[in-house]
């Protein structure tokens, strides 16, 4: 999973440079973290790029306050600082104010676990999901982050963008629905994001379907229920981040359906208290190509 | 319509069931007339007005006081207090913006309004406008953290069409050594501290010129008992 291209959280920042010149409704609000990304955008619009510094209370409260007065808030740090530090703000400054932002993360669940569990944020999307109203997307490639940034710029609702430096080799197209990479008959493979490449290695010699999604919310219902109809009622779900995230989706997209269902993901039963690489982590919570390939293969036996 | 300062008492012994918070209520009463009656530019007309000023009230709790200023100023019909907290009620025990007009913002977990207040007036500035921002906070409230990364930010901001009414009934578990305008005062704030009682004294303070920089008004007032 190397990338070819520009890193994603690059093309966040060229985009949101670009978008704020022709926007004058965007603001940038970050805490220290990518705000030296930011730097020529805060020369050319000092009001509107805001670096809080290391407060992420703050930089949750400061982009509601500046939603309330119409503006449109883009909020960046890594994962678990964007995310679970300020969850209340989250809930309360945004979504219980009524008003719209863009969180864009970086880090993923793990992508350098060297920098142990402080830096790791698995259970973001989930927390996310806990609360109404939020458009999540999880990119698998460079190419498809600036699409879904640029919507979620001329949009006013609450959207988080989830960036990563694991990346697939190919991009798809991000209309929100999900994509059928391989058509098969036992089984349907959901891989969100940058687990693409990863599923597409272990079920290359099963006769599965694999779909990908880069829009987790909303679900795309329809898509599965079509696959699930051509193929079989037999699912996997394989998530880069907290194992089942999406599973009450998978099961009320197919609720008059007899389903089996698999979620893979990373594991809700342990703190890996080890660093290493992300492709070290990805053995231990079953996300490599082996460890996949063994679930679909339990799940079509 | 109601329209003086006498008439609130009416307005707000038709609210019942919050006793636990009526002194939290009352704390806030002067304060509240005195930026409705003489202060802000809000009107029911002008509410969705980009260039009104706004109130941003951050201890939500104990709303008695807010929601009969806003009775008295014609925002809500008088009548709707009678059934507050109920289901079909849009007064809540802590306000909610969405249901109530003239309400900026949602609140009741404290040390959310100077975060957002922050926002606000940095809104206000990118976009040109001359509006002016109040946030209510109480002595106690301000034990919250987040308050203190948010009057760090403001200090280094320069918002002045900020400024923080902080009443101070003392409710603080263990108290601001020096007094709460010192905290300010340290992040470069402009501080007065006058009786929260006196809408003469509240007047000229939340009038008053602070260029460059945000202000905070102590508004000192009884002590709550406990």
């Amino acid at each position: 999973m190397t990338s070819t291209v520009k890193l994603m959280r690059t093309v966040f920042a060229d985009t949101v440079t670009d978008a704020l010149d022709l926007d004058p409704r965007l603001a940038v609000v970050t805490a220290d973290i990518s705000a030296a990304s930011f730097a020529d955008a805060r020369a050319r619009h000092p009001d509107r790029v805001i670096n809080v510094g290391i407060r992420e209370q703050a930089m949750i409260g400061v982009a509601g306050g500046l939603a309330l007065t119409g503006m449109r808030p883009v909020v960046h740090s890594y994962t678990p600082f964007l995310v679970e530090r300020p969850f209340e703000q989250i809930k309360l400054d945004l979504g219980h104010q009524d008003v719209g932002a863009v969180l864009v993360s970086i880090g993923g669940s793990y992508d350098d676990p060297s920098i142990g569990r402080t830096h790791q944020s698995p259970a973001d999307v989930a927390l996310l999901d806990s609360l109404p109203g939020w458009t999540i997307h999880v990119p698998g490639h460079p190419d498809e982050v600036e699409p879904l940034l640029r919507d979620a710029l001329a949009g006013d609702g609450r959207v988080y963008l989830r960036l990563s430096t694991r990346e697939n080799a190919a991009a798809y197209p991000v209309d929100g629905r999900f994509t059928v990479v391989r058509t098969g008959r036992e089984a349907v493979v959901l891989a969100v994001g940058p687990t693409l490449d990863h599923v597409l290695e272990a079920t290359s010699a099963l006769d599965v379907t694999v779909l990908y999604a880069s829009t987790v919310r909303p679900f795309d219902h329809a898509g599965l229920r079509a696959a699930v109809a051509a193929a079989s009622p037999n699912v996997v779900l394989v998530e880069p981040y907290l194992a089942g995230t999406s599973a009450h989706e998978v099961t009320a997209a197919l609720a008059d359906v007899p389903l089996r269902l698999r979620s893979l993901g990373v594991r809700r039963d342990l703190e890996v208290r080890a660093y290493g690489t992300a492709a070290e982590h990805d053995a231990v919570h079953g996300l490599d190509a082996t460890g996949i390939a063994a679930t679909v293969r339990q799940a079509i036996s | 319509m109601t329209q003086t300062k006498q008439d609130l008492a009416g307005l707000f012994e038709r609210m019942t069931g919050d006793e636990k918070h009526e002194l939290a209520a009352a704390s806030t009463l002067d304060v509240l007339w005195v930026l409705y009656d003489r202060v802000l530019n809000i009107r029911p007309d002008n509410a969705d007005d980009p260039d009104r000023d706004r109130f941003l009230l951050s201890k939500g709790h104990g709303p008695m006081a807010y929601y009969a200023v806003l009775a008295a100023k014609g925002f809500i019909d008088a009548e709707s207090l009678d059934d507050w907290t109920t289901f079909g009620s849009p007064l809540g025990a802590h306000p909610d913006h969405v249901l109530v007009p003239g309400v900026e913002i949602s609140s009741g977990s404290l040390g959310h309004g100077l975060g957002l207040g922050v926002g606000t007036a940095l809104g206000l500035r990118a976009q040109g406008r001359t509006a002016r921002t109040f946030v209510l906070v109480g002595d106690g409230e301000l034990d919250e953290g987040s308050n203190h990364e948010a009057i760090a930010l403001a200090g280094r901001l320069g918002l002045d069409r900020l400024t923080v009414v902080a009443i101070d009934n003392s409710s603080s578990s263990h108290g601001w050594p020096g007094g709460i305008g010192r905290r300010f005062a340290v992040e470069g704030w402009a501080t007065q501290t006058v009786d929260g009682r006196d809408h003469d004294a509240l007047f000229r303070a939340l009038t008053a010129e602070h260029p460059g920089r945000q202000a905070v008004v102590v508004a000192t007032v009884e002590k709550k008992e406990s």
